[in-house]
């Protein structure tokens, strides 16, 4: 049977971060805590895999303890078994650490629970946004990697081979390559299904499996953590908006006002530059 | 500078480990057909100030097929150097042959900064590279930066926090020091024919035997339809209200020989699709005209079109945010602004010589 790995993060929802705008700063408070919905269409996928196919579903998170909070959502789900790495010595991981430590992860994963065929990641995180930690775990763990998939088009499981579209910002590319294999899933490639009361009544008593360092024989500290994290953040500011005289422009009419903005416009490089000549005809 | 200030540079470049074996600015050109982005071009501007900022060489690497003629392009649009890899096995964009020339390329020159753009190919290509090397790598980023010798770093800022702020991000520890930029935010330079340079070859050493990935077709965007290259841009907000009146914006972009793009309130409702959509999670653009129409100004929007070269905003309610970052601004109704608007543009145009705007063609820009 088809062994999936999902990753997932728990993240603040940046979207509802606000600035306060007496000290520039953020307000964290009250800011909840969700699984990064990016990963979330990569858990649907496994999970309609799982229902066409059969599949064991392992999820595993790097986080602090609440971020068990997410896995159990993906328990209510339908996942099968979900692994939460948390140690402080984790803490503070740019992507270059943190795929180090889900590659340790999923290769653990594959030692106890048996060998990984996929392994979904999200498009990016919606608080660090960079679509790096997919790509860094394939490497990592030798995998083939499809980023930007927005559909799974097959899985052949005895030649071992998946096609998948890829969206690009010019059309969609369909690639074929061997299992095991990265996926990282656009928001295009599902829709997320709603917890039955069965999944939520398991993922209520659900635990999830619990890794530390000290669960990694031959983890290297100085690759961990803050450490073991080559990117710092120097600093963080408020962008200032661009200082703008703005020109109102008024009339009695909107024809008015039209042909006064238009004369504006004239007035700059645009014409020429765009061959609008000077002239009436129509 | 102050004396301090200087002192605290030294100090700086104490710290880090001894980089004197990389020096250059390298940019991973992306290119389809033969043909490159236009954010690799952009980046080889941006690369150019930084690479003259350390008074050392801006470097090009061109991987594909039938790619050899990019080599000069390079040159011409700013590089001193470009490695070109050239063999059929490189036709398609693949993770695995890629990053062998990559890494085989940034190994043996030892640029001290690697740059790409922020796409789906380059996101791809950086991850799997920075990962490899290994070496630090910052997304996405918006504003770069050096610091002047001896410490040369690079000073990658990126938004955060769904754009409400900007952050700016070093790598001390690690050479070279990367980071993918967004399209659209760095500026192309002119393309100069009397420009020359070098151009070295790089051999692929990965048979097709080796590639598990196979591209078995590539479906292109059937309308060409490319917003961040415009150079006028006629923008549409909720206050259209649905999906007819963007017919209206389409003809005064029409008139004046740009296109329609719009806010996410108009595209989340359905009115239009995404690809026309400006701002943090859809386009950034810099076209020399942007035309706001009900449109308030978020913050995410405005991120997406604050550097266009002249602003227009349309919008009924004078205190609409999106005022203040405008040249010019109306206060009224749109229904009634914009069909005036587009028969005095039409007024003032004449129609011999018959310009490609008619046809509503963009008139292209890198
Ligand atoms: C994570 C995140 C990402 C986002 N990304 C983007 C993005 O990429 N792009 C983006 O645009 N937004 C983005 N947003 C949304 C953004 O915050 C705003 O909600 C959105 O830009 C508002 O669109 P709007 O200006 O069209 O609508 P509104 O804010 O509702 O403004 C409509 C305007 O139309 C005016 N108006 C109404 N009727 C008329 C009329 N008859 N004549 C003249 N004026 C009229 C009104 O006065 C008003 O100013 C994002 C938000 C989040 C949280």
């Amino acid at each position: 049977m088809l062994h999936i790995v999902v990753c997932v993060k728990q993240v603040p929802d940046s979207r509802e971060i606000r600035i306060d705008p007496k000290t520039n700063t953020l307000i964290r408070q009250g800011v909840p805590a969700i699984a990064n919905f990016y990963d979330m269409h990569g858990l649907e996928e496994a999970l309609r895999i799982k229902d066409e196919k059969g599949a064991v579903i392992t999820v595993v998170c790097m986080g602090p303890p609440p971020a068990e909070k997410s896995l159990k959502e993906c328990i209510s789900l339908g996942a099968d078994r979900a692994v939460l790495v948390t140690d402080r010595g984790f803490a503070g991981a740019d992507t270059l650490a943190t795929s180090y430590v889900l590659g340790l992860t999923i290769q653990k994963v594959a030692a106890e629970f048996g060998p990984v065929d996929i392994v979904f990641c999200g498009k990016q995180t919606l608080d660090g946004d960079t679509g790096q930690v997919g790509p860094g775990i394939a490497c990592r763990l030798d995998l083939e990697q499809l980023t930007y998939v927005q559909k799974v088009e097959k899985i052949d499981q005895e030649a071992r081979r998946i096609t998948v579209h890829r969206h690009l910002e010019d059309g969609v590319e369909v690639v074929e390559t061997a299992m095991p294999v990265l996926i990282t899933a656009l928001k295009e490639m599902n829709k997320v299904r709603r917890a039955p009361l069965p999944g939520m009544i398991r993922a209520a008593k659900f635990k999830p499996v619990i890794w530390t360092t000290q669960d990694f024989p031959g983890l290297e500290r100085a690759k961990i953590g803050l450490k073991g994290s080559p990117t710092i953040v120097s600093k963080t500011w408020v962008p200032e908006q661009r200082h703008v005289d703005t020109e109102m422009i008024a009339a009695d009419t909107p024809q008015a006002t039209a042909g006064l903005l238009v004369d504006k416009l004239w007035q700059t490089e645009l014409p020429q530059r765009f061959g609008w000549a000077n002239g009436s005809e129509v | 500078m102050s004396e301090v200030a200087e002192e605290n540079k030294k100090k700086a470049a104490d710290d880090m480990p001894d980089w004197s074996d990389y020096r250059g600015v390298m940019i991973v050109v992306e290119q389809r057909a033969g043909k490159a982005a236009s954010v690799s071009l952009q980046l080889l501007g941006e690369g150019r100030k930084l690479a003259d900022k350390l008074e050392t060489e801006l470097m090009a690497l061109v991987i594909g097929h039938d790619v050899r003629h990019l080599a000069e392009e390079m040159i011409y649009y700013g590089a001193d150097k470009v490695y070109v890899s050239d063999a059929p096995e490189l036709k398609d964009y693949r993770t695995r042959p890629y990053s062998r020339v990559c890494l085989q390329v940034l190994r043996d020159v030892k640029p001290e900064i690697v740059l790409q753009g922020a796409t789906a190919t380059g996101r791809d290509l950086a991850g799997a590279i920075a990962t490899h090397l290994p070496t630090g790598l910052t997304a996405d980023c918006t504003i770069l930066d050096v610091e002047p010798h001896p410490s040369r770093l690079l000073l990658a800022s990126r938004p955060a926090f769904s754009e409400k702020m900007l952050a700016t991000i070093l790598c001390k520890q690690y050479r070279p020091q990367m980071a993918t930029t967004r399209a659209g935010v760095f500026e192309a330079l002119p393309r100069d024919t009397t420009r020359t340079g070098e151009v070295i070859t790089v051999e692929n050493t990965m048979k097709e035997e080796e590639i598990a990935a196979k591209v078995l077709r590539f479906i292109e965007e059937t309308e060409r339809f490319n917003l961040e290259d415009a150079e006028i841009i006629v923008a549409g907000g909720r206050g259209l209200g649905g999906p007819e009146p963007f017919k209206m914006l389409q003809d005064l972009a029409d008139a004046l020989g740009g296109v329609v793009g719009a806010s996410r309130a108009a595209v989340d409702a359905g009115w239009i699709e995404h690809k026309h959509q400006v701002g943090q999670t859809g386009y950034t653009v810099r076209p020399k005209l942007y035309i706001a129409v009900g449109i308030s100004g978020a913050v995410q929007h405005l991120v997406g079109m604050q550097n266009s070269d002249l602003i227009v905003a349309i919008n009924r309610d004078p205190d609409a945010p999106i005022f203040k970052t405008a040249n010019y601004g109306i206060v009224g109704d749109l229904f009634q602004i914009i069909p005036a608007l587009t028969a005095a543009v039409k007024e003032k145009r004449v129609l011999i010589p018959q310009s490609s705007a008619q046809e509503g063609v963009t008139h292209g820009k890198i």
